[in-house]
C-alpha cells in the first residue's frame, strides 16, 4: 500500500470521527427538539452568535473536562479507570474497515478509500464488537455500587444475546455476494438486475423483450435481503444499547445501571462510545446493504471511462473519488437521522422484551432466512445456468 | 516487525495465563487475565496468516465464553474467597509444579531441536474462503458430527433447565 493511499484514508478517518462524533450531541438534541415540539439546543453563545445551537458539543465538552473526577470508596481503581477505554475503543477501531470508496488512479499512485481492505473485514467489526462488552460490563462490578451492579448483568446478558442474532442475520447476504470483505460488496452492490426477467425464464415473454431489459434493479443488500437489513439494525441497536434497548441504563429503575459511578470525561467517553457507534451502525449497513459509495443504476468504472474524454484521467478518477466519498457520507446521514427517529419514537422495552425478541423472534427468523436464500440462490443458479 | 509482535503477543499471553492461576483474591482478575491470554493468542494467530481463526478466538473466547464467565462470577458475587483450600495441600502443589516444570523443558526441547524456519504459504493461506472450502470439502463429515454434537448439548441444556417436561 503506498504511503499516500493511507494518508487519504486516515484524513478520512479523521474526517469521519472528528466532524460526527461531536454533532451527534447536537443532532440528537435538535431532532428530539424537533420530534417533542420545543426550540432545542439555542442557549450557548460566543459573543451573541449561536450557529443553531451548534455550540453546544463545545460547552459540553468544557463541563466534561472541567468537571471532578469522582473514585468511589471500595472501587477497583484500576478497572474503574480503563473501563471507559474499552468502551470507546472499539468503536473507534471498527472504522478502520469501513470503505468510504473504491480504488482510484491518481498520477500513477493507487488510492485507496479504506484504511485496511481486509478480507474478513465484517468479522473484523464483529470480533472488535464484541469486545465493547467488557466495557459496559466491568464499569458497573468496578464501581462497587448495586445499581452499577444490575446494570452489569443486564448489559452482558443483553450483549451476548444480540451477538448470536447479530451474526446470524446477514449470513444470507454473506452467502449472495460471497464475501466478507466490504469493498468487494460495495462493487458487487453496483450491479443490476431484471426485476422481470424470470418471466423470460419461465417463456412467458421471448428473449429481448424491451420491457424486461429495461426495467432493472440495482443489487443492494437492501433489496436482495431486505428482511435481515431491519433484523440486523435491530440487532445492532440493540447492542449500542441506546432507547428503546437501553434496559442496562434505565434511569427509571436502576438510576443510570452501568456508568452510575462515573463522572467527568470518563462518563463522557461512554455517551461518545454510544455515538460513535450510531456512526458506525449506519455505515455499516451503508456498505453492506445500501450499496456502499455508489450511484444506483451507475457502475463506477463505465462513470470514470465515460468522463476520461473530458477531464483527462487524473481529474476523472479524483471527481469520482470524491463523489464517492460524498455519496457514501449522505447515506450515513440518512440512517443516523432514521435511528434517532427510532430512538425518540419507542419507548424502552421491558427486560425480559428484549430478551424474547433477540432469543425467540430474530434468532429463529434469521435461522429461516438462511434456509430461504439457500433456496433462492439454488433455484436461480439452475434457471439461469 | 514480525519478531517484535511475536515476542510482545507471547509474552503477554504467557504473563497473563500466569496470572490466570496466579490471582487467588479475586475470579474477576483471572478471568479478566484470561482474556488478555486469548485476545494475545489471537494476534499469534493472525501472525501466522490464520486470521479467521484469529477472528474467531477474539470473538467466540475473549467476546462471548469469558464474558459468561464473567456474568457467572459477578451473578454469584464471588469474591475474595481464595483458593478453596489449595494452602493446606502441599504435596498436590508440588506435584503441580513439578508436572508444569518438566512440561516446559520437554517443550523447549522439542522446539529448539526443531528450528523450523517461517515456512512461506500461498497469499490464499487462511483467508475465509480458504477455510470455508476445507470445512465444506474435506472435513465435511467432521463439520457434520460437530454439528450434531453441538444440537445433543443443546438440548441437553433445555431439558436440564427446563424444571416440568410436558
Amino acid at each position: 500500500m503506498a504511503m499516500s493511499t493511507v494518508w487519504v484514508s486516515i484524513f478520512l478517518f479523521a474526517l469521519v470521527l472528528l466532524a460526527f462524533a461531536p454533532v451527534m450531541t447536537w443532532v440528537e438534541r435538535k431532532q428530539s427538539a424537533l420530534m417533542q415540539d420545543r426550540i432545542g439546543a439555542n442557549r450557548a453563545s460566543i459573543l451573541g452568535f449561536k450557529a443553531l445551537g451548534l455550540i453546544h458539543p463545545l460547552a459540553d465538552v468544557i463541563k466534561m473536562i472541567t468537571k471532578e473526577d469522582t473514585v468511589p470508596t471500595g472501587a477497583h481503581r484500576f478497572l474503574h479507570l480503563v473501563s471507559p477505554f474499552i468502551a470507546v475503543a472499539p468503536a473507534i477501531i471498527s472504522f478502520a474497515v469501513i470503505p468510504y470508496g473504491g480504488v482510484y488512479e491518481l498520477w500513477g499512485t493507487r488510492v485507496s478509500l479504506t484504511v485496511a481492505d481486509l478480507d474478513y473485514g465484517v468479522l473484523y467489526v464483529f470480533a472488535i464488537g464484541s469486545i465493547a462488552t467488557y466495557g459496559s460490563m466491568l464499569a458497573g462490578w468496578a464501581g462497587n455500587n448495586n445499581f452499577g451492579m444490575l446494570g452489569s448483568i443486564r448489559v452482558s446478558a443483553q450483549m451476548i444475546s444480540y451477538e448470536v442474532a447479530l451474526g446470524i442475520t446477514v449470513v444470507g447476504l454473506f452467502m449472495i455476494f460471497g464475501t466478507l470483505r466490504l469493498t468487494d460488496m460495495g462493487i458487487l452492490q453496483q450491479e443490476t438486475f431484471r426485476l422481470f426477467g424470470f418471466l423470460e425464464h419461465a417463456g412467458v415473454v421471448g428473449k429481448g423483450n424491451g420491457f424486461v431489459d429495461a426495467v432493472t434493479i440495482p443489487m443492494w443488500g437492501i433489496v436482495l435481503q431486505p428482511l435481515p437489513f431491519f433484523m440486523f439494525l435491530t440487532a445492532l441497536m440493540a447492542e449500542n444499547k441506546r432507547a428503546p434497548f437501553d434496559t442496562p441504563e434505565g434511569e427509571s429503575e436502576i438510576v443510570a445501571g452501568y456508568f452510575i459511578e462515573y463522572s467527568g470525561m470518563k462518563f463522557g467517553l461512554y455517551m461518545m462510545g454510544e455515538w460513535i457507534e450510531v456512526v458506525v451502525i449506519s455505515a455499516l449497513l451503508t456498505a453492506m446493504f445500501l450499496g456502499g459509495w455508489s450511484i444506483p443504476w451507475v457502475r463506477e468504472a463505465e462513470m470514470i471511462a465515460a468522463w476520461t474524454p473530458v477531464l483527462g484521467e487524473n481529474m476523472a478518477n479524483l471527481a469520482a473519488m470524491v463523489l464517492a466519498v460524498h455519496v457514501f457520507l449522505i447515506k450515513v446521514i440518512v440512517l443516523i437521522w432514521f435511528q434517532m427517529l427510532i430512538r425518540w419514537s419507542m419507548p424502552r422495552f421491558r427486560y425480559d422484551q428484549v430478551m424474547n425478541l433477540g432469543w425467540k423472534i430474530l434468532l429463529p427468523l434469521s435461522l429461516a432466512n438462511i434456509v430461504i436464500t439457500a433456496f433462492g440462490i439454488l433455484i436461480v443458479q439452475e434457471v439461469t445456468r | 516487525m514480525r519478531a517484535a509482535l511475536f515476542w510482545i503477543f507471547s509474552t503477554a499471553a504467557v504473563g497473563s495465563a500466569l496470572g490466570v492461576v496466579g490471582s487467588l483474591r479475586s475470579p474477576i482478575n483471572s478471568a479478566l487475565s484470561l482474556v488478555v491470554s486469548m485476545l494475545a493468542l489471537a494476534g499469534l494467530y493472525i501472525l501466522l496468516e490464520a486470521q479467521f481463526v484469529g477472528l474467531i478466538q477474539v470473538m467466540v473466547y475473549a467476546g462471548a465464553i469469558v464474558v459468561l464467565f464473567l456474568f457467572v462470577i459477578m451473578l454469584l458475587n464471588l469474591r475474595g474467597s481464595g483458593a478453596a483450600g489449595a494452602e493446606n495441600q502441599p504435596i498436590a502443589k508440588a506435584l503441580g509444579a513439578l508436572v508444569a516444570v518438566a512440561g516446559t523443558l520437554w517443550l523447549a526441547r522439542t522446539l529448539a531441536a526443531s528450528r523450523a524456519p517461517w515456512p512461506d504459504v500461498e497469499a490464499s493461506f487462511g483467508t475465509t474462503q480458504a477455510i470455508g472450502e476445507a470445512l465444506y470439502t474435506d472435513y465435511v463429515l467432521s463439520v457434520q458430527v460437530a454439528g450434531v454434537l453441538l444440537l445433543a448439548g443443546i438440548v441437553a441444556a433445555v431439558v436440564l433447565a427446563k424444571k416440568k417436561i410436558d
